[in-house]
Formats: C-alpha cells, sequence, structure tokens
C-alpha cells in the first residue's frame, strides 16, 4: 500500500509527510521523529507505558496508527517541559516531573513518561485528588518497579505544586 | 574524620531522575545506528516436537529480507551455550547440565525455542517475512507436570539421560530422625508453588554494530551483567576481549532474568559481523513469556517435629524443583529454596532433599526472591499449621525458635549458592518481630476483628518472619577519578536497572572525598569505562560494589590528602575535605580546590616523585568471604468477601534489617516493589499451561499484573544490625520485599475465614480468586 500524507502538530510543532498505512503511532514517534522518551513495553494495549495525549487526552500509542493523527495534535513527554536545555536541572521541568523527583515516583523510569502523560491530563481535570481517586487514574499503567506507593504520593505532590503554580 | 558531612544515610533525591523524567535517558531500543536490519525470530509453537522441515524459500525472497539463518546456517556457532553457575561443591550431588543451541536443531524443548532468525530492513518487514517460513514439526508427548516427570515412562526431555532428572540434592544438619521420635508433635504437609513471569516492563533486546574500520564490536543489551557478557561474545566469536565494547545503558528493570546469557546476545553481534550492518532485535511481550526465563515450580512434602509448647526439634523438607527444558544457571534456585527454609529460626536438625526436574517448559532461572520465598512458605506454613494443633499463639511459636543475638555468627551447617557454609553474619530478630506487631496492631486485633465483623466484614491478619541471603562474591571493583574540573568521575561494572545506583553510590563517594553527590557522575554498565565485575544480582550491589566505592573514596581521599598536605604546608591530620576543598581546620580561608589539586596531581611537564601515580584516581576492588543475611517482618490485615473469595489488603508494614542503609528513600523504594511483585505472585500471577504444555495466557490480558487499586499504601520501618563482613556494614534489600508476602498473604485469609471455614488449610500460590473459591467449597465439604 502506498503511503498516506498527513498533517499534524506534535509538541507543538507542524509536522506532515507521508507515512505507511499500518506504521503504528508510537514507531512513528520512536523511529520517525526520535522521539525516544515513549516507551514501548507490550504493544497490545495493557501495560500504558506508549501513552501520549491525543488533542489533550491520554492514549496508547501502540493501538493507534500514525495516519490517525493527521489533522490531530499530538503531546509527548519531550513536550512537558520544553525549558530543559541540555544542562538538565530539576528547577527546569514541569510540576508533575518536579513531583515525581521529590517522592522518589520512579525506579527504573521505563514506564514513567506514560505515567506522566496520563496524570497531566487527570489534574486537569481533577486539580485535588483523593488518594482513591489517584491509584484508580493511574490504574491503566503498569509498573513493575515501585510498587505505586511512591506514584501515588507524586502524583499529589503534583497536585499541590501545580495549585501552587496557578496561585 | 570530624570533617565528613555526612552522606549515608542521607534521602537524597535521585540523580538520575531528571533524564528519566525527560524521556531523554537512552534505553537499548532508543538507539538505531543509519542502516540498521532488524531481526524477528521464528519461534516454535508446540513444546515438544521433532524437526521434520523449515522451509525459508519464500521468506527469502519476500522484499528488504536481508538475510535469513536457521540451525545449520550457524556453523560453529551452533553448540550448546554455557553453564553460567557451575553448582556448589556438595557432597554426593548430582547435576546433569542441558543447555540450549542458539537456533533449536533437530528438537524443540520448549514453546517459543528459536528455528529461524529473520533479518530485514524494517522489524515490519522482518515479520512478513516470519508468516512465511513454513515449518514442518512432528509433535512429541510433553512432559509438563512436575509430579510425574520423574515417573517411569514418562516422555523424556533429553533422551540421552534416561530420565528427566536434572539433579539430586541432599543436605543435612544434625539428625532429624531420632528430633522427630524426640518430638510431640510433627506436623507434615504438601505445598506447591507455581510459574510466574518476571514481567519487567521493558522487554529484552540486543543491537550490534561492528567497526570494521577500527576492528571493533559494540553491543548494546539489557543486561543485568554487561562484563560476562562481553567475555562470552568475545570468546564465541573468536575477538579479543578489547575488542568488544558491552553497554547495558538505563535498563528498564530486570529482577532477575536479564542477568541469563541468552542465545539472542551471541547471535545478534555475530549477524552484525557477518552483515556488516548494525542489527537489532527487540523481543516483543508475546515473545518474553518464552524466550525469557521464568520461575517457579516447586512441590515440597515437609515436616516440622516439635515440642509440645513450640519448640523446634527439627525439619524434614523434600521437594521437586522445575528446572524447565535447560538448566544454565545450575543449582542458585533451590539452593536458595533449601536454605532460606531455616529463617530465622534456631533448627537443630534439618534434612533437605530435592530433585531438579527437566520438563518441557520455558527455562527457570532467578526472577526476584530466586527461591528464596519458596523456603519462607513452607517454613512459614509448617509454623502456622503447629500453632493450631498445638494451640499456641503464631507469634509466640515464632518468638519461642528466633535465634539470640549473642547466638551469631551462627553457623547452619550447609553449603549456600556462594559455595560456603551458610552462615549468617548478624541480626537481630526478636526486636524485628516485635516492631512489625506493634505496628499492625497485633495485640489488639481481636477488638479490630469484632467491630470489622459488626460491619458484616470478614478480617485477618498475617505475620511472618524471613531471612535474606545477600551480597555474596565474588567481587566488584570501582575506580574513583577527581577531575581537573573538581568533578568526581566513578565507574563500576555492574549494571543498572533502577536501583538508584547513580545516587547511592554517589552518596558513597561524596562523604568520602568531601563533595556534593550531585558533582559525582556515575558510570555503570559500560565495559570500556570498567571491565572488572560479575554484575547485578542477589541483592549485592550496594553491598559488594558499594564496598569497592567505599575503598576507592577512601583511597582517593589519602591522595587527595597527602597532595593538599604539600601544597598547603600543613600535616594531613590539619586537613579536612569540605565542598570541594582541602582545608586547613579552623582556618578554613587556607586551602586549595581538588580541581587544583588533581591539576598538579597530573603535570604536563616538569618531574613528578620517583614511585607516584599521576592524578587523584584509585580502583578497588570488594570481595566478601560469604554473603550477608538480612532480615525482616511483614505484616498484614485483609478483608475477605467468603462469597465471591476476592481478597483485599486493607493495611501492609513492613519491618526490615538490611544493616547500614546509604539511602532510605532508595530502600523503601525496593521493598514497595518487592512487595507488590509478591502480591502479584500471591494472589493474581500464575502462567497456566494446557495439557500438551502450551502457555494458555501469553499476554498481559490474561497474566495479571498487579494495578495500583491492587496494592496498598506500604508502611516501612527501619532496623539496623550492620554487618561485620564489610567495612560500610550493609546488607543487601533488592528482593526482600518479595520473599515473604505469599506466607503472609495466606496466613491473613486463613485468619479472615476462621469462622466461615475453620478446616481451610491454604498451601497453594498463587491463591488466585479462582483457588480460595475452590479452597473454600472443599473446606464447607469437610466441615
Ligand atoms: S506498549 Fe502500549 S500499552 Fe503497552
Ligand atoms: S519504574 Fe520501572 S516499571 Fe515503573
Amino acid at each position: 500500500m502506498s503511503d498516506v500524507s498527513i498533517r499534524t502538530r506534535i509538541n507543538g510543532e507542524e509536522w506532515t509527510g507521508a507515512v505507511e498505512p499500518r506504521l503504528l503511532l508510537s514507531d512513528f514517534l520512536r523511529g520517525n521523529l526520535g522521539l525516544t522518551g515513549t516507551h514501548v513495553g507490550c504493544e497490545h494495549g495493557v501495560c500504558g507505558a506508549c501513552t501520549v495525549r491525543f488533542d489533550g487526552d491520554p492514549v496508547r500509542a501502540c493501538l493507534m496508527f500514525a495516519v490517525q493523527i493527521d489533522g490531530h495534535e499530538i503531546e509527548t513527554v519531550e513536550g512537558l517541559s520544553p525549558a530543559a536545555g541540555t544542562d538538565l536541572r530539576i528547577a527546569d521541568l514541569h510540576p508533575i516531573q518536579r513531583a515525581f523527583h521529590e517522592t522518589h515516583g520512579l525506579q527504573c523510569g521505563f514506564c514513567t513518561p506514560g505515567i506522566l502523560m496520563t496524570v497531566a491530563s487527570f489534574l486537569e481535570r481533577n486539580p485535588k485528588p483523593s488518594d482513591r481517586e489517584i491509584r484508580e487514574a493511574i490504574s491503566g499503567h503498569l509498573c513493575r518497579c515501585t510498587g505505586y506507593h511512591n506514584i501515588v504520593a507524586a502524583v499529589a505532590r503534583a497536585a499541590e505544586l501545580l495549585t501552587e503554580v496557578e496561585a | 574524620m570530624s570533617d565528613r558531612r555526612r552522606w549515608i544515610g542521607e534521602r537524597v533525591p535521585r540523580i538520575e531522575d531528571a533524564r528519566l523524567l525527560t524521556g531523554r535517558a537512552p534505553f537499548v531500543d532508543d538507539w538505531e545506528p543509519p542502516g540498521t536490519l532488524h531481526v524477528a525470530f521464528v519461534r516454535s509453537n508446540l513444546p515438544h516436537a521433532k524437526i521434520l522441515d523449515i522451509d525459508t524459500a519464500a521468506a527469502a525472497a519476500h522484499p528488504g529480507v536481508a538475510a535469513i539463518y536457521t540451525a545449520e546456517d550457524l556453523g560453529a556457532l551452533c553448540c550448546p551455550g554455557p553453564v553460567l553457575v557451575p553448582p556448589p561443591p556438595i557432597e554426593g550431588a548430582i547435576f546433569h547440565a542441558r543447555t540450549p543451541l542458539p537456533l533449536a536443531r533437530e528438537i524443540v524443548r520448549h514453546q517459543g525455542e528459536p528455528l529461524a532468525m529473520i533479518v530485514a530492513d524494517s522489524r515490519y518487514i522482518a515479520e512478513d517475512a516470519a508468516a512465511l517460513v513454513s515449518v514442518d514439526l512432528d509433535a512429541l508427548d510433553a512432559v509438563v507436570d512436575l509430579s510425574t516427570a520423574l515417573n517411569e515412562g514418562a516422555p523424556l526431555v533429553h533422551s540421552d539421560l534416561g530420565s528427566n532428572l536434572a539433579a539430586h540434592v541432599r543436605q543435612t544438619k544434625g539428625d532429624y530422625e531420632a528430633a522427630k521420635s524426640a518430638a510431640d508433635r510433627v506436623v507434615a504437609r504438601r505445598f506447591r508453588y507455581d510459574r510466574g513471569v518476571a514481567a519487567a516492563i521493558e522487554n529484552r533486546g540486543v543491537l550490534a554494530e561492528w567497526d570494521a574500520r577500527a576492528d571493533r564490536l559494540r553491543v548494546w543489551d539489557t543486561t543485568q551483567a554487561p562484563i560476562p557478557i562481553r567475555a562470552a561474545i568475545a570468546s564465541t566469536l573468536g575477538l579479543s576481549e578489547a575488542q568488544v565494547r558491552v553497554i547495558a545503558p538505563f535498563i528498564g528493570g530486570g529482577f532477575g532474568p536479564k542477568v541469563m546469557f541468552y542465545a539472542e546476545e551471541i547471535l545478534i553481534p555475530w549477524v552484525a559481523m557477518q552483515l556488516g550492518r548494525p542489527v537489532k532485535w527487540i523481543e516483543d511481550r508475546y515473545e518474553n513469556f518464552f524466550a525469557t526465563t521464568q520461575e517457579r515450580e516447586q512441590l515440597h512434602e515437609s515436616e516440622l517435629a516439635l515440642t509440645e509448647d513450640g519448640r523446634i526439634l527439627g525439619v524434614r523438607d523434600h521437594f521437586l524443583h522445575d528446572s524447565g527444558a535447560y538448566d544454565p544457571y545450575g543449582l542458585t534456585v533451590p539452593i536458595n529454596s533449601q536454605c532460606t527454609l531455616l529463617g530465622p529460626y534456631r533448627i537443630p536438625n534439618y534434612e533437605s532433599e530435592f530433585r531438579v526436574v527437566f520438563t518441557n517448559k520455558p527455562m527457570v532461572t532467578p526472577v526476584r526472591g530466586a527461591g528464596r520465598q519458596h523456603g519462607v512458605f513452607v517454613m512459614e506454613r509448617l509454623l502456622d499449621i503447629a500453632a493450631k494443633e498445638l494451640g499456641l499463639d503464631r507469634l509466640d511459636i515464632r518468638a519461642k525458635n528466633l535465634l539470640d543475638p549473642d547466638e551469631f555468627p551462627h553457623n547452619h551447617e550447609i553449603i549456600y549458592q556462594d559455595s560456603a557454609p551458610l552462615t549468617y553474619d548478624s541480626g537481630n530478630y526478636a526486636p524485628a518481630l516485635a516492631e512489625a506487631a506493634r505496628l499492625i496492631g497485633y495485640h489488639d486485633f481481636e477488638n479490630e476483628r469484632r467491630a470489622a465483623a459488626a460491619d458484616g466484614k470478614r478480617i485477618g491478619l498475617g505475620i511472618v518472619n524471613y531471612v535474606e541471603g545477600t551480597g555474596i562474591g565474588p567481587y566488584e571493583g570501582a575506580r574513583i577519578t577527581v577531575e581537573p574540573s573538581g568533578k568526581v568521575r566513578a565507574a563500576t561494572g555492574v549494571g543498572t536497572q533502577g536501583q538508584g545506583h547513580f545516587t547511592a553510590f554517589a552518596q558513597v563517594v561524596a562523604e568520602a572525598v568531601g563533595v556534593n553527590p550531585a558533582d559525582v557522575r556515575i558510570v555503570t554498565g559500560d565495559t570500556s569505562e570498567f571491565h572488572w565485575g560479575t554484575g547485578t544480582f542477589a541483592s549485592r550491589g550496594a553491598v559488594v560494589a558499594g564496598n569497592a566505592f567505599g575503598a576507592a573514596a577512601q583511597a582517593v581521599r589519602e591522595k587527595i590528602l597527602a597532595h593538599a598536605s604539600e601544597a598547603l604546608e600543613v600535616s594531613e591530620e590539619d586537613l579536612e575535605l569540605v565542598d570541594g576543598t582541602a582545608r586547613v581546620r579552623g582556618a578554613p580561608d587556607v586551602s586549595i580546590a581538588l580541581g587544583e589539586l588533581a591539576r598538579r596531581a597530573n603535570p604536563l611537564r616538569g618531574a613528578v616523585k620517583p614511585g607516584t601515580e599521576p592524578g587523584l584516581e584509585a580502583t578497588s576492588y570488594f570481595g566478601p568471604e560469604r554473603g550477608t543475611t538480612a532480615n525482616g517482618v511483614h505484616a498484614l490485615i485483609v478483608a475477605v468477601d467468603p462469597e465471591t473469595a476476592m481478597v483485599d489488603i486493607l493495611r501492609y508494614v513492613v519491618v526490615h534489617d538490611c544493616g547500614t542503609v546509604i539511602n532510605p528513600m532508595i530502600v523503601e523504594g525496593q521493598i514497595h516493589g518487592g512487595v507488590a511483585l509478591g502480591i502479584g505472585n500471591a494472589f493474581y500471577e500464575e502462567l497456566t499451561f494446557d495439557e500438551f504444555g502450551g502457555t494458555t495466557n501469553a499476554s498481559f490480558m490474561d497474566y495479571l499484573l498487579p494495578t495500583a487499586t491492587d496494592v496498598p499504601a506500604i508502611e516501612t520501618a527501619h532496623m539496623v544490625t550492620p554487618s561485620p563482613l564489610n567495612p560500610m556494614g550493609t546488607k543487601g534489600v533488592g528482593e526482600a520485599g518479595a520473599i515473604p508476602v505469599a506466607a503472609a498473604f495466606v496466613q491473613a485469609v486463613e485468619d479472615a475465614l476462621r469462622e466461615v471455614a475453620p478446616t481451610l488449610e491454604l498451601v497453594d500460590i498463587p491463591l488466585s480468586p479462582g483457588r480460595l473459591f475452590e479452597a473454600l467449597q472443599d473446606a464447607g465439604e469437610e466441615a
């Protein structure tokens, strides 16, 4: 099958080009665009590692084709804190990223980018979540390292930091 | 030493986080040199079969396919892999080594064994071509059931052996028979532990690039042990070790299976050399259920002999251990089970015998816990049952048998996995048990139970002990260099899979040389940076590599002091190392920066004193004489619905003692993760097989990992009994969280159901809701 042209915005930047119709969104982001912060852990929609934001909502990039983002906007972990330059400083990161750092919300970090994207959307909708709501919000993500304990703490802390930013 | 700002013991946030949180930390699959070819494997659908024919013609003709290989095409490469861990020298032990070929020839012995390797322009094309390979297999009867695998007439996994026995080991201490005849009570039961997978969220992967001009091979590999992998690649491919660089960059979780040496780790570099192109293989999740090693099927027949008042006189344990189709990892897992069973208890007589069995299932090698949880499960269950039969309190029966602090070092008179006698270095067990009982509210629990019952809820409590042999040898090393910038660079050979090594090791270095941990750049898992060492396994990183860093840091400190004393013309005793400078005590203005000292220690012209080494650098090694023994207690409260058999964990408490703690935040994280994995093993995760040996739940849809709603908040408390076996006093913790969960979990569930099903005895793990439901039915019928 011949390639299909698409036009999209990725992390705020316009992208136009042609892709193979069967190319997964996850492979497109990682392979074609070099946005390797989006990880792939299962390729069947369960682990959540590949989660990106599609017009602001979290989606599993391994369950979508690249052609489906034509006319839509995608945000990946690389777009979370564009201010962070080569000299990476925690202070320059997004409040959600800072919260994960403060609370030790990541270990191997493989599941983390996907979780950050889900949390970004979740906290927009629910800025003051309860512990139960946080657990439910991240229950679509598998993490084998942290036991979720510190991820829950990280999300609660992120909610605090985000409210401080707004205040 | 009063100048030292204490970094060891501080909750220093992790230095590696920024790169991981921004998606910049590179994992193996994030590398892709231009022109990379991609590999897909054709794997056997059948667990046991004769290979009649593999026809690759159609696949080879598919556009974009660069090469296809079957066993016949591998030449000398197609020989059995090495035995990675030779069995310890135990008198009378039998061990038959059988290791897999890189690609199967003539016979396949487990589902997923690789038959052909396809190399193509993209993974998509490689998989298209894989579908075009036609494989003709003649199914053979498979060995599936562990309990009957040694029976006369059972099908044979390795026909040349004449039986499915892979190993037989018997170890004894004292005289169990005599103890039994002196006992007031003997409790005998059978226990079963089923299979599961490690399920690191990152699958395995290898990328290899042959640089013909430099005559060098570069390999990126998701391994926990880059240095042994380099040695194996070099010797198999006929290269000098200096020509091979193995890089284990960021790894998305290890948990044991990534310490194995797999056929793909040879095949991918070999193909890269054959084709002169970079070649990459990334395992997919389905493959991971077959191609990556697993754990932990065992069947135990066990006995506990006691006095009327609950004193242990002896234990007998006979068990079968499922090795899967091959046994490249020797006896590590069953020996861990055998040795860990003794736990923190005084057990004067022990008779333990196991048989390792070949079956037509994927290979078994250590997965977090590595056989230790079986031992803990058996011992703790026996104590629970004995307490019930003797009418004793389950806390009392445990407390009564704990080793006292003055009984250390305690030699158990049997051989451990590191080939040394199993000897506990130090421990203070009674306070840990008491603390856990206090934190979980053991003594007030009957009130809590009544209050819950009034709400129509059935709650139960579980509390168990464990020990964990950690920090075994042989050795690790570290090199530390102060750079002219004043920053410190430090390297070790162990790989890292999320344990916070970049931070914990930096703390050790920072404390000795008087800098901030943020100014210490740790490099792990790159053989071009450090090429001595064995790897990250057996909860040994913080102990063995940690102490190597400690020794190297001390040596660098001495060099700094010597140079500074010369530069400032004061005696070394009058100097302190603070904030990246060496300065005079009481006269902080008289100082010199470490960077300046580094420059002076490496002059470009002039003369140096004969016999001195350039630079502020030191390399040290640490090899413990034997492993350290960490310990702890897990306690939990569950609510069980007897109608649906659903279990809800209400509270979870861990009291643990891993000696000196470098970074409590990281240690707690290790425990949280271990407990979650343990909860999965105890209740959700069971790899199931059909009667022909095929896996029936090889996906994350069907094989259930615990999620955030299944795992409770975990309360932790630290006790510190330093190890006398290393200067820092550390013990390992990497696996501790996972080890006792199943034992604690079933005790709590039984306790919750004690009125509904007083005869209920849970002896099988994992205890899925389905299994619990059936056990409840059975208990109901008996009653
Ligand atoms: S990789 Fe997409 S959900 Fe697992
Ligand atoms: S941090 Fe390793 S999988 Fe979540």
